[in-house]
């Protein structure tokens, strides 16, 4: 595995910290007058997705993580496993549980989805920013409203609640922003 | 910072650079007032310094007297050569000059930068400190400086006597500010000193006003005097300002056995760490035995103290061309 030294260090750079695969999100140097320079480094933990503070003596070296991010296509879940298949190769990769978490709720068949791998394995799924989905259950709400004044819980195909405008019904489908899980427009038809 | 699109034109703006013109006439009439005249020394020197952390640059002289190439070091800072002119009876000097530091970029860091030095005869290191602060005054409308020193502001920001207190106590304390890793690995009393300063002691300092931190800890004395009342500090200072340092200054050693200690004591550290070995400078001991007048000297980052006159956030904001597009 590479090893990099603290000038290597720059945004996107993923590193080995505390067992755990890590993505550098800022780097900066900073020398006391006539004294050791240190690195004062941003990093997002990739599995726990914690973001802490670290600061390394300039010149320090660190592991390498062997992360890839690939794009694939979101295919079924057997329950236990979610499946996703590179269209090209048609090549399939299962991930389980702990990389899919939270972001369960956003995967929609067929839409591209970034897998996160370490040394091979899944550790994160992230679904496209937008997503599309069917509303199955939701209050029928005022007529007449266009505001959305406040709005109301709609509960979609993927199990997802997300907070609607009052006059988007049952049956509709929407267009949702899966970073911030608030509702963007009803989907173009 | 380089970016990955570079661009022929400058990082800081023409506006910026007019202003630090008209700042440059403002500091050299400051010393032009006080009698104390420019000098200029050589950028490429045949020695060079052996701190720890500089790292210099060096090229190759080829020409007549050295068909085989000569090394010649750029400086990184003038202050050597402006010792030779002290012992040889300049009197009060300054000078404003390009210096070359390897390794060091970033937002408050470029690897050629501008330095203003000044010595002064018969001034001790708190005279100097004045006569710095009023030179700040004057090019960034700051009000006077506050001083305090290096063992009064650490027991201040950190409970524990810099002076006195055990590497064990300095390794927790580090730990408790989440350095744990690195302290555990740290054998070296000064890194964590510099650490726990760097991180708990610079931000909490020099926020209104500027600040004067001086005797430091006789372990980081580099060309200073040490303390004769108290001579595990020595007669250093830095100035601080809005999380930048600005200045550093000394009493300066005038005893060239001591000096010569303390850089051979500098190369024993570079040895012990797997560094290279750089050569004494023989020039400024022979200066020194001669004999320099008693006096104080300071290097000022100048393109800093323009960054805060200008309210510019990053060094590249007051250069022309920083590293990523020179």
């Amino acid at each position: 595995m590479a090893f990099y030294s603290t000038n290597e260090f720059k945004a996107g750079l993923k590193i080995m910290l505390d067992g755990e695969p890590c993505n550098v999100l800022e780097n900066e140097y900073v020398k006391p007058g006539k004294g050791q320079a240190f690195n004062r480094v941003k990093i997002r933990k990739l599995i726990s997705g914690k973001v802490l503070e670290k600061t390394f003596k300039s010149g320090d070296t660190v592991e390498g993580a062997d992360v890839m991010d690939l794009s694939l296509s979101y295919l079924y879940t057997d329950g236990e496993f979610w499946h996703f298949m590179n269209n090209d190769t048609f090549e399939q990769i299962a991930a389980d549980k702990a990389a899919v978490g939270d972001n369960v709720k956003w995967l929609v068949e067929n839409d591209p989805c970034t897998i996160t791998l370490w040394n091979g394995s899944p550790i994160t799924v992230t679904p496209p920013n937008f997503v599309e989905l069917e509303i199955t259950e939701t209050d029928p709400g005022l007529k007449g409203d266009t505001a959305g004044t406040g709005g109301k819980p709609a509960t979609c195909s993927t199990g997802a609640v997300v907070r609607v405008p009052l006059f988007v019904q049952t049956g509709e489908v929407i267009k949702v922003d899966t970073r911030s899980g608030e509702y963007v427009s009803r989907a173009q038809k | 910072m380089a970016s990955s699109s570079v661009s022929w034109r400058p990082t800081a703006s023409i506006a910026t650079l007019q202003k630090r013109a008209e700042l440059t006439v403002a500091v050299r009439s400051f010393f032009a007032r006080r009698g104390v005249w420019e000098v200029e020394t050589p950028c490429l020197s045949s020695a060079t310094v052996t701190d720890e952390h500089l790292q210099g640059f060096s090229t190759e002289f080829v020409g007549p007297g050295a068909a085989q190439g000569r090394t010649l070091y750029l400086q990184t800072s003038p202050e050597y050569a402006m010792k030779r002119l002290l012992a040889a009876g300049s009197g009060a000097i300054f000078q404003i000059c390009k210096a070359y530091r390897n390794e060091e970029s970033g937002r408050w860091h470029n690897p050629e930068f501008t330095m203003l030095e000044w010595y002064r005869p018969g001034f001790d290191h708190f005279d100097l400190m004045q006569e710095l602060d009023e030179l700040v005054q004057l090019i960034c409308s700051t009000e006077p400086a506050e001083r305090i020193s290096y063992q009064q502001v650490f027991m201040q920001h950190v409970k524990l006597d810099p002076l006195s207190c055990s590497l064990a106590e300095l390794k927790q304390a580090a730990a408790q500010l989440g350095h744990g890793e690195l302290a555990a690995a740290e054998t070296d009393r000064d890194v964590l000193l510099q650490l726990l300063f760097c991180d708990a002691v610079e931000p909490q300092i020099g926020q209104q006003r500027p600040c004067f931190v001086y005797d430091f800890p006789a372990s980081q004395a580099a060309l200073a005097k040490l303390n004769p009342d108290d001579p595990r500090a020595a007669q250093r200072f830095e100035l601080y300002f809005r999380n930048l340092e600005l200045a550093n200054g000394f009493h300066e050693l005038d005893d060239a056995g001591e000096q010569k200690a303390r850089f051979e004591q500098d190369n024993l550290k570079r040895r012990s760490q797997g560094k290279q070995e750089k050569p004494i400078d023989p020039m400024l001991l022979q200066a020194l035995e001669a004999g320099i007048p008693a006096c104080a000297g300071v290097a000022v980052g100048l393109d800093r103290l323009f960054m805060l006159a200008l309210a510019q956030s990053s060094i590249s904001d007051v250069l022309s061309f920083d590293v990523g597009n020179a």
